[in-house]
């Protein structure tokens, strides 16, 4: 059914820390090869050593520049992916039932057996997060690793999602965003976590960590690479000084 | 948004077989036996050819039957549903007319409901968006079902009535096109609240994800010939209301000049609709600094 919960148990969600990230896309590299081998339709690449690369992803990191009134402009990179939204408007279009959001975790996701590839979803989905694959012509999206978090042939360290596991600076978080105690919730409390596109009223559950506030700028080389006036000899410096004198 | 062939084939064609179903419904024109096996032919060519079209754009057409399954929550099962109910009711008062030179008029009613409602559930696929916010308004519906009465009232051979109508539908086209191209900017949706940067400056997309395109590039940030926008607004304009109103309305009567109005009219249309996708912004470009 594509009517939404009325309510979930868990809110399983990832908490993006934006002061963190370094825009490495380790993360994009490895929910590819996860999500390639295993669940679902692999991740198809088409024309992957040619001109024209094309391919699905289920998760992408954008680069935002942001020049504030006064100071430096500064780098932002955004990893984006789907924020399993509590109003997900991507579940109620769905014509199949193929687009469904889990009682018991929240996680947003399409059995791909039940889906036309009609690609409403994702014309639903204000963030970008679906992406129909170029050759199932089926539509892709973040499972959360759902295949990972519950897997009890994984080591425990393992069941997160690869994003979370890979990131090398720990920008990514995993946690249940229903519980106020929770490590995720926590964090969103202390770092004044936010929504995405609040004015869309979708209430994703993923949060996003604003980066910190810069310090003064301090140029550090400033005094090192002070123009000198730099004094020409010779017939220059002769031809200076009596240009110079003439005023 | 990307205008495949496919969408614009669907929505125009079958909004026209829908709207021509619904005047014959109502007894306009009041035709039974072989003339009026001729109109049916169209509206259901009409309104089948552009069912079958939507299936085209489907990635698996083969599974189209489980797009009947979810009418609770889905317009587009909504549709489904509506398109099948307006045939079969449609079917059995044109076999009253067609067969038994026998108008049943109630269920002529209901067809002529049904025909619209269905035009309705079409628009709102659209109109529901929330992520495109020149469809996400009350004029999406509007218009839709105004291209299908209009439409179909020339195609049912009404010629003052058709005149007047298609007059209308251009007049409310334009006004459309000209309010639809300021609902993005008012609709509170930018790079400032899609990243959540906006209160700390201006936010500017430094690099996109990926060296090449996606998926959400081709089929939601469709930029191309938007720049002849406003010429094709005129062509539009100027082939689906100017030319059949100046046919029906100022010329004398004449069968072939009224094919032509007809023909002239569904071309309009389709150029309309083409601008309906082409220009639709998706507030995923927003992510890619584009729109």
């Amino acid at each position: 059914m594509t009517t939404l919960p009325t309510h979930t148990e868990k809110k399983l969600g990832l908490v993006i820390d934006l002061d963190t990230c370094v825009g490495c896309h380790a993360c994009v590299t490895a929910c590819k090869g996860w999500n390639t081998e295993n669940y679902g339709a692999p991740l198809a690449d088409t024309d992957a050593y040619g001109g024209d690369p094309v391919g699905s992803f289920l998760n992408r990191v954008h680069s935002f520049e942001v020049q504030p009134e006064t100071g430096p402009a500064q780098l932002v990179h955004f990893p984006k992916s789907c924020l399993h939204c509590d109003d997900a408007p991507c579940v109620t279009v769905c014509p199949t039932g193929a687009s469904y959001k889990r009682v018991e975790d929240g996680i947003v996701l399409v059995n791909e057996s039940d889906c036309i590839g009609c690609g409403l979803c994702a014309w639903a989905c204000p963030y970008g997060a679906r992406e129909m694959d170029p050759s199932e012509k089926v539509m892709k999206k973040c499972t959360l690793c759902v295949d990972r978090i519950y897997n009890e042939n994984l080591p425990e360290i393992d069941r997160e999602p690869a994003c979370v596991r890979t990131c090398p600076t720990g920008a990514r978080h995993f946690g249940d965003l229903a519980d106020p105690e929770s490590a995720v919730s926590q964090l969103v409390a202390a770092r004044g976590g936010m929504d995405l596109m609040p004015e869309q009223g979708t209430t994703p559950v993923n949060k996003y960590l604003p980066p910190r506030p810069k310090d003064q700028p301090t140029d550090i080389l400033a005094p090192l690479l002070d123009v000198t006036e730099e004094v020409p000899g010779g017939f220059l410096g002769w031809l200076d000084k009596t240009l110079e004198k003439l005023g | 948004m990307h205008p495949a062939p496919s969408l614009i084939a669907f929505t125009t064609l079958s909004g026209l077989g829908f709207g021509l179903m619904a005047w014959l419904g109502l007894g306009f024109p009041d035709v039974t036996g072989w003339v009026a096996f001729v109109f049916y032919l169209i509206a259901f060519a009409l309104a089948g050819v552009g069912l079958l079209a939507s299936t085209l754009h489907l990635g698996h057409p083969e599974r189209a039957l489980k797009a009947f399954t979810q009418w609770r929550s889905s317009w587009l099962s909504r549709e489904a549903w509506l398109a099948v109910a307006t045939m079969i009711v449609t079917g059995l008062y044109a076999l009253g007319l067609v067969f038994a030179d026998t108008r049943i008029a109630p269920l002529g009613w209901l067809s002529t409901a049904l025909a619209l409602v269905t035009v309705y559930a079409t628009s709102m696929i659209y109109a529901q968006l929330k992520t495109v916010p020149r469809w996400n308004h009350w004029s999406t519906p509007l218009i839709f079902v105004a291209h299908a009465v209009a439409g179909g009232a020339i195609l049912s051979g009404q010629v003052q009535l058709g005149a007047f109508l298609v007059l209308l539908l251009g007049l409310g086209q334009l006004w459309t096109w000209q309010t639809g191209d300021t609902r993005l900017a008012a609709s509170g949706t930018s790079m400032g609240t899609a990243t959540g940067l906006g209160d700390r400056g201006a936010v500017r997309a430094f690099e996109p994800p990926h060296t090449g395109t996606n998926y959400l590039l081709t089929e939601m940030v469709h930029v191309v010939a938007r720049r002849h926008a406003n010429k094709l607004r005129l062509i539009a304009f100027g082939l689906m209301t100017a030319l059949p109103w100046i046919i029906l309305f100022l010329l004398p009567f004449h069968h072939i000049l009224a094919g032509l109005a007809v023909i002239s009219h569904i071309a309009g249309a389709l150029i309309g609709r083409w601008l309906f996708f082409a220009q639709a912004e998706h507030v995923v470009g927003f992510y890619y600094g584009k729109r």
